[in-house]
């Protein structure tokens, strides 16, 4: 199953293996708003409506619940769906598409009644508030839960017999019973055969002898809803039993060479080296506090060691001034107060508040959502400093950007110093990427770089030498954590590098007093005699030895290759492996046999099979952990998810969550169509940044939603990378994708003289945009809600620098954001299109403005958000204004 | 040998052993004098590529200090040898004429850039990172928690870097006080 991912194109040498199983006999489906190169491939490509794919989903899980398809076994013994839900929880059947708890004026959820029910009937004393799920939507806590999985009690109450009417099982039945053939056909504009095809083939392929794997990308992460997207993929998956099992799983393919070590490792606001969360002021005061809050005592899981992963972070910090008394220097860690995401920081650039802006290997004038935005925000700091390998964009935003064009920015009045820094390429320095699956490989450096250019290691470690410099002689207490880091790296060459491999030693961590790298996590002590600076890496340095720069060739070991590189955790290659076996460990069948127990193994029976363990070597299936433990302790050995709170793995969410413990359909925030399920139109909670230069596109139950009538989504080629940073200053691939162009279909270019080869302009709220024509029958009208819709769909690879330039797809979108992580939905907004080239000059913003007015949208540029119950009233609030006749919509092509 | 039609691939390869005309039949006295750069290089680095994260092994050879050839690394479990268009362009990536190679410096209210040094550059930045902090440096927010910040200095990018640069990117924007550091990962 793909879905939300072009596989073939965006990770072709991936798709290879797709094709090998495909050769071998297995079906690949591919469900996707455009027919691409992967639906070329696939044996079923069935078209869908962008930003519905929770519909489709909730469908199959409906499909699956009603013709009891579920893998039952795997079901009760492996995930909660045995676990009784709080009698205080109403579900978004009765409320009209909000769950219980909801507060119209903040706009959160008071999580208390989505609680397991504990053993003395209430909700779990741990339960969030609703000023906690607030600051979770601030601080993008979601995110920690790549690893840290979901909080709640290790012994919730349980009727293994799933017919409790308050059990997960039940509540989720209920919850997607409206998620019927006809329903996904009316919400996605597909037909029920084809949606049945799919979960017919789905369900079919998912037992003790069989796997399916759900494939996802970037399609489904860029939503207002992007969380519950994955969650439900994962609700699918492992209700069909195909979690930890081999040829199973969800794969996550990622778009950047490290995008997985950048959020391990994170340049993120939130997050903390192996997903610590960054200290708030008022939550985490203390390092007592800062720990409980990621270990929550009475938790089962490896979570319970969080003491130790926390203190040997700060000892790597801050070396031997970290110290028991001192707390480790915890007291030094700068405090989050809420959003310090990239577009609130962007949003502050435009107001002045922000001095200085690093870009490092990232080009936002292009790359991020609401270019304009952006580029404005860099004309109004005191410096940037630019590294890169080329002259990118957000380099030259002063001197060439639209901005400039329509007048908005003036070189002589624009007072942003900017400093461009050559960097170094991926073969002139020595490092290791984490790729998608988790796992690491060492580069070798493969000759010195030209000129200046330099390494992020170098620029990093000297500028960090000479800030200290600089407060050398301070006394003032705020400087002690510059004063005080260990920064002391070994330098080699004329140049002074860095050692990337000590950065590494103290990455895996290492006994402080005699040097030895650790080999596990499980070795890190919490007394300060040993210091890591990634607990989720340790392992890497194994030995003393590089385990990333392995290079056993993969034709000399097993399909596992586990002697290749390195993956994190302690080198395991699948996650909760030990859901491939049985309750009672063994394989649930010959040809899916993966983790097994042993008896006869070690001492007293040992975890074997073709991947390290996920699992405690020794822990037998049939141990039961005592009464009331928590920690490691408490996981039973039945228990595969020993990341979540209570072992299972979750059908249902209470804890974690600021939108609801189950996914929803809502309509993307820029919608043609009511939401056909529910009054609640879009994401209640989402985050919104209600501005004048942020306006969106009206949707139902706004008004004038027509002035922006087709539905566009964006996605990669094969010949570029992202933003184009790295493709279109590279001859070749810029000589094989010279243009940038819109896919609209034969339909709609008739309706709007659209000409193959010719040009259209592309308009939403935020910018407007020009584009060759490709008119092409991969996308097709879709029936939805009654009427047909028009999807289009562009690239997003250009601006106006580079080899062979063009305008960019991300100007185009408006910043709206997942309320979990924070990021924005840039694969689905409304938009118009008609015929020829744009405009120049300032005529440009008269062109947008020309639409927003027609639109409503200079008057009021937010939406209602609430749409549903009391507070929905405020929904109709925008009268209507006035605008061009219907005749008059500019569809005979030219611009109005 | 003298030219005579005899010598001819085609005549070749319907008259010698090789009669799909893609060994013997097909090689001249101009192929016998092609050496691959792979083989004259000096060395050969074992890398990944730069671009997607499938995590594709890349060979890059080197020869007289210059990159040579890039091409996939057929010991790798995960690509078998395979590049796509992009992986197969890095070697143009890492060789582009367009890169650049010296410091660019744009003054406040310039038209145009100017060259500066690199040391000359890592001291103006260095300053202007000390100035900033210094100049919005919070103890404590508006309600008076303490929160030992700078919210002057924002950085993003981090996705395309190695585990050891975002390490130490974040290990000294940490003791920096600076929080708005951010990457792809958020986008």
């Amino acid at each position: 199953m793909i879905q939300g991912s072009n596989m073939a194109e965006a990770h072709p040498v991936g798709f290879q293996w797709v094709m090998e199983a495909k050769a071998r006999g297995a079906k690949v489906y591919h469900v996707d708003p455009r027919f691409t190169r992967t639906s070329a491939l696939a044996d079923k490509h069935v078209p869908i409506r962008v930003g519905t794919d929770i519909a489709f989903l909730g469908g199959i899980i409906n499909h699956v619940l009603s013709n009891d398809l579920d893998f039952r076994e795997y079901v009760v013994a492996y995930t909660n769906a045995a676990t009784i839900v709080s009698e205080d929880y109403v579900d978004t059947e009765d409320l009209d598409g909000l769950f219980s708890g909801f507060d119209p004026e903040s706009r959160t959820y008071d999580p208390q009644s989505w609680q397991y029910e504990s053993e003395n009937g209430h909700g779990a004393a741990q339960a969030d508030s609703a000023a906690d799920q607030e600051h979770q939507r601030e601080t993008a806590s979601g995110m920690q839960n790549e690893s840290h999985g979901m909080q709640v009690g290790a012994h919730p109450r349980r009727d293994e017999t799933l017919q409790h009417p308050r059990c997960v099982f039940q509540i989720l039945k209920r919850h997607y019973a409206r998620y019927t053939p006809e329903m996904v056909a009316r919400t996605c504009g597909v037909s029920e055969e084809d949606f049945l095809e799919v979960a017919q083939a789905w369900a079919e392929n998912s037992r003790r002898d069989r796997t399916t794997a759900l494939v996802y990308s970037v399609g489904w992460t860029q939503h207002s809803v992007g969380v519950q997207y994955i969650r439900t993929g994962a609700i699918l998956q492992l209700l069909l039993g195909n979690m930890g099992r081999p040829g199973g799983g969800i794969m996550a393919l990622r778009g950047h060479a490290s995008i997985q070590g950048s959020t391990d490792i994170p340049t993120l606001f939130n997050l903390l080296p192996g997903y610590l969360p960054m200290p708030s002021a008022g939550v985490h005061d203390t390092l007592d506090g800062w720990i409980d809050a990621v270990r929550l005592p009475g938790a089962k899981g490896f979570w319970g060691n969080a003491r130790s992963y926390g203190v040997n972070l700060l000892k790597a910090y801050w070396g031997e001034q970290a110290t028991p008394e001192n707390d480790f220097c915890f007291d030094y860690m700068p405090r989050l107060t809420g959003d310090h995401g990239t577009y609130r920081t962007v949003m502050d650039m435009i107001d002045g508040k922000v001095k200085g802006y690093f870009l490092l290997g990232q080009n936002p004038a292009v790359g991020s959502a609401h270019g304009r935005a952006q580029r404005l925000g860099m004309a109004n700091l005191d410096w940037v400093v630019v590294r890169d390998l080329f002259e990118i964009e957000s380099a030259t935003f002063w001197k060439d950007s639209p901005e400039v064009e329509t007048g908005e920015i003036v070189p002589e009045q624009c007072r942003t110093e900017v400093f461009l820094m050559p960097a170094a390429s991926h073969v002139e320095k020595e490092g290791t990427f984490t790729q998608t699956q988790r796992m690491l490989q060492w580069r070798e450096k493969a000759l010195e770089a030209p000129g200046d250019c330099r390494s992020e290691l170098w620029f990093f470690y000297h500028l960090g030498r000479m800030v200290r410099e600089r407060y050398a002689d301070s006394t003032l207490d705020r400087d002690r954590p510059l004063l005080d880091l260990a920064w002391d790296y070994p330098v080699h060459g004329e140049r002074d590098e860095p050692d990337a491999e000590a950065v590494l030693r103290e990455i895996n961590g290492y006994e402080v007093e005699t040097g030895r790298p650790l080999s596990s996590f499980n070795e890190m002590k919490d007394d300060g005699s040993t210091l890591g600076g990634c607990w989720i890496y340790t392992g890497v340095f194994k030995d003393g030895v590089n385990q990333a720069a392995r290079r056993k060739p993969g034709s000399e070991q097993s399909e596992v290759a586990p002697e290749w590189g390195w993956a994190w955790p302690a080198n395991r290659r699948m996650l909760y492996n030990r859901a491939s076996a049985d309750p009672e460990g063994r394989p649930w069948s010959e040809n899916k046999a993966y983790l097994w127990w042993d008896p006869e193994a070690g001492e007293a029976g040992q975890w074997v099979g073709k991947d390290v363990p996920d699992f405690e070597l020794t822990k037998s299936p049939d141990y039961v952990p005592p009464e009331g433990s928590d920690g490691v302790v408490g996981i039973a050995g039945n228990d595969p998810f020993i990341m979540q709170g209570d072992g299972k793995g979750a059908l249902y969410v209470p804890q974690g969550l600021v939108d609801g413990p189950m996914p929803t359909h809502y309509e993307p925030v820029e919608s043609p169509f009511r939401n056909p399920m529910y009054g609640q139109q879009g994401n209640p909670v989402r985050k919104e940044y209600d501005r004048p230069d942020n306006p969106m596109n009206p949707t139902p139950p706004q008004l004038h939603g027509e002035v922006y009538p087709y539905v566009f989504t964006t996605s990669r080629l094969t010949e570029h990378h992202t933003a184009g940073g790295m493709s279109r200053y590279v001859a070749r691939l810029a000589e094989l994708q010279p243009e940038m162009f819109i896919e609209v279909s034969p339909t709609l270019a008739e309706q709007r003289g659209l000409e193959n080869g010719g040009w259209a302009t592309i308009i939403t709220a935020r910018s407007a945009i020009e584009a060759r024509v490709l008119v092409t029958e991969r996308l097709v009208p879709l029936r939805v809600d009654g009427r047909e819709v028009h999807q289009v769909w562009l690239p997003y690879h250009w601006g106006q620098g580079g080899i062979v330039t063009g305008d960019s797809a991300n100007d185009l979108f408006g910043i709206s954001l997942d309320p979990n992580v924070l990021i924005q939905e840039s694969k689905v907004g409304t938009c118009d299109v008609i015929a020829g080239r744009r405009p120049t000059g300032p005529a440009l913003r008269s062109l947008v403005m020309d639409h927003q007015h027609r639109a409503g949208v200079d008057l009021d540029p937010g939406s209602p958000i609430v749409t549903t119950g009391p507070a929905s009233e405020v929904s109709q609030h925008r009268d209507p204004v006035e605008r061009w006749g219907p005749d008059d919509d500019s569809s005979d092509g030219k611009t109005p | 040998m003298a030219k005579s039609f005899l010598s001819w691939p085609v005549v070749r390869q319907f008259t010698g052993a090789d009669r799909l005309g893609r060994g013997a039949a097909a090689r001249s006295a101009a192929t016998e004098e092609i050496e691959a750069r792979t083989e004259t290089a000096d060395r050969v680095a074992r890398s990944v590529c730069p671009y997607c994260a499938v995590g594709c092994g890349q060979k890059v050879f080197v020869k007289d200090e210059q990159v040579v050839q890039i091409e996939g690394d057929p010991d790798s479990p995960v690509s078998r040898g395979r590049l796509c268009p992009k992986g197969s362009a890095s070697k143009n990536l890492v060789t582009s004429s367009l890169r650049q190679t010296a410091v660019k410096y744009r003054a406040p209210y310039a038209t145009e850039w100017t060259e500066l040094d690199l040391d000359t550059a890592m001291d103006m930045i260095a300053d202007r990172v000390v100035k900033a902090r210094n100049d919005t440096w919070q103890d404590l927010d508006d309600q008076g928690r303490k929160v030992r910040r700078t919210l002057g200095i924002a950085s993003l990018g981090g996705a395309t870097l190695d585990n050891e640069e975002n390490y130490l990117i974040k290990k000294l924007f940490t003791a920096m006080g600076a929080l708005q550091i951010e990457n792809q990962a958020r986008i």
